[in-house]
């Protein structure tokens, strides 16, 4: 069995993961201090990606960066070519998974005591200091669950991933795209194989997130014996 | 030494305007003293520098923290200023001593930090309490640690926004005996928010009185309580007894709601609105401003009995009025008609 669209998966998914983590609480924590309308507005184009059917999205990703697209061409001429690579399946995946971290870290940082930052800068804390011990901390939950749907929502991209990296074994396929592919060729016993493995890769995922919670609310415990 | 404030903020259709000076030959305790959403919060806010006031000025021992016109804004973290909020805010995932710790940041000696954590444990009582998180601490305790956060930082001012409120009401006394001790050890001036009379009372040497934004009288808590001037002051002292009057002599106020005449003890000046009588101060002997008057009801407390009577003349639809006497001071039957000193008939102008 050819391991590769787990490893390329797998890649795709911690990639995309990181990017989104940081541009999601980025977005969210700039856009909770904007202005109710700007915010509204921006909340929109936002979110989008998340109800458009992800083929939309990828048909937006070939309108940017497509081979005869000027961003496409400007790109080109450093060897980057998103289309039809691997690496355009992060693109994929972070686009698609972007909105489950931007909410989820916006609900987090909405609930935040702002008391607790002014109180940090009253104390001469600097704004990072207090971004990252105190409002990173407190809204630990949120960011994390949202982490984690990103994680498994970028693993699980089909839509956007076929129209813009195609299937090609070897370079682009994913898991869910090689499912797909098995099953279109009436290899079923290897479209069963892959989803077996999505399956473990979802569960291990899923049991990760409960091992932390749980080591959180023991350390917890601990120190209050 | 002192502080000055004069600022201007408009949320919508709420403006804080606020000016004060905290007298400069010795710090002392400043009450701000309100009801909810008069701008007592946002004042703090302002001074602290966590909000940014539309324009004014706010100078510190001679330090301008914020000036609109000469477009000076320092940052809250050069601001030296100590901000004890109503929840305390306390780092939920730092032990007490990483929070006190965090009110050491700008002491770069690791043996002077330590030095000043063992201090402030001992002097608000927290040895052995280092280790717990603020959610394994009473409400007391939690108190102590917010201000051993602030008191390492050596703030040049202290602001404690509703510090007693978050508390049950048995310990309330108690932390407002301890707090007086630590404030007169303080040494620089501190304003302390509150609505309770009470609190105002017990700390406070001087009490500023806010309404809808507006600063109504700057006075020394005891003349605040003895003639406190504006109907928002007496509501905000305890004053359970006020309505409409106007001026008809030198010395005499007509009350149509109550249908009485009231003799003064002070000259009644011309923009007089309304009359306040303290629960406490109807009297069944004193023949001045004596008036007959029907009871409705009474209710138990536990050193003193609450009366409610209306007077014969009094305009239906009118609220009763209430006397407090000590126990120890109930008649067998109540008179048939109640007293009131001139000099505890308050006159109020706004």
């Amino acid at each position: 069995m050819d391991w590769y669209p787990l490893w390329n998966s797998l890649r795709i998914a911690a990639i995309s993961c990181v990017l989104v983590f940081f541009a999601g609480i980025a977005a969210a924590y700039y856009a909770a201090r904007l202005p109710r309308t700007v915010k509204g507005v921006l909340d929109v184009v936002l979110t989008l990606p998340m109800v458009l059917p992800p083929t939309v999205c990828g048909y937006f990703l070939l309108l940017v960066f497509g081979t005869k697209r000027p961003l496409g061409i400007w790109l080109a001429q450093f060897g980057v070519r998103f289309v039809m690579n691997w690496y355009g399946g992060v693109l994929a995946a972070a686009v698609v998974a972007f909105p489950l971290m931007y909410r989820t870290a916006r609900g987090a940082f909405e609930s935040f005591d702002e008391n607790l930052a002014y109180a940090g800068q009253t104390l001469g804390l600097s704004n990072t200091f207090i971004f990252w011990r105190i409002r990173m901390p407190a809204c630990r939950q949120g960011i994390l669950a949202g982490t984690v749907l990103a994680f498994a929502r970028a693993l699980g991209e089909y839509g956007a991933t076929s129209m813009f990296i195609g299937y090609t074994p070897g370079k682009t396929a994913t898991i869910s795209t090689t499912v797909y592919q098995l099953w279109r060729t009436n290899d079923e016993a290897g479209a069963f194989r892959w989803v077996l493995v999505n399956l473990a890769i979802s569960a291990v995922v899923l049991l990760i997130v409960n091992l932390l919670e749980d080591r959180q609310k023991a350390g917890r415990k601990a120190v209050r014996r | 030494m002192s502080l000055l404030v004069d600022i201007r903020k408009t949320y919508g259709a709420f403006t804080l305007n606020v000016r004060f000076e905290t007298e400069d030959n010795a710090p002392a305790v400043l009450g701000l003293l309100g009801a909810s959403g008069c701008g007592k919060s946002l004042t703090l806010k302002c001074i602290a520098g966590v909000e940014t006031p539309d324009e004014g000025r706010i100078v510190l021992d001679g330090v301008t923290l914020f000036d609109s016109h000469k477009k000076i804004d320092l940052p809250p973290q050069k601001r030296q200023v100590g901000y004890l909020f109503q929840n305390y805010a306390l780092f939920p995932n730092m032990t007490v001593r990483q929070n006190i710790l965090c009110g050491l940041c700008r002491e770069t000696d690791k043996a002077r930090r330590e030095q000043e954590v063992r201090r402030v444990l001992a002097l608000l009582q927290l040895e052995g309490l280092e280790h717990r998180r603020p959610h394994q601490l009473s409400g007391g305790q939690q108190q102590r640690v917010a201000l051993a956060r602030i008191l390492v930082n050596r703030p040049r001012l202290l602001l404690l926004d509703e510090p007693f409120s978050a508390l049950d009401s048995h310990l309330r006394d108690k932390l407002q005996m301890e707090l007086r001790g630590l404030l007169a050890d303080f040494g620089h001036d501190v304003l302390l928010v509150t609505h309770s009379r009470d609190e105002a009372y017990h700390l406070c040497r001087r009490v500023a009185v806010l309404e809808r934004g507006r600063l109504l009288a700057v006075k020394a808590t005891k003349a605040l309580f003895a003639d406190p001037g504006s109907v928002a002051a007496a509501t905000l002292t305890g004053c359970k007894n006020i309505a409409p009057a106007h001026k008809t002599g030198e010395y005499e106020v007509e009350v149509p709601d109550w249908g009485i005449r009231l003799q003064t003890a002070q000259p009644v000046g011309d923009g007089v609105k309304a009359v306040g009588i303290r629960a406490h101060y109807f009297n069944t002997k004193t023949a001045q401003n004596r008036y007959p008057v029907a009871y409705l009801g009474e209710m138990e407390e536990p050193f003193e009995w609450i009366v409610e009577f209306r007077y014969e003349g009094q305009r239906p639809g009118t609220p009763p009025i209430w006397w407090r006497i000590p126990k120890d001071r109930r008649p067998q039957t109540f008179p048939p008609a109640l007293g009131a000193a001139p000099v505890n008939v308050l006159l109020l102008y706004e």
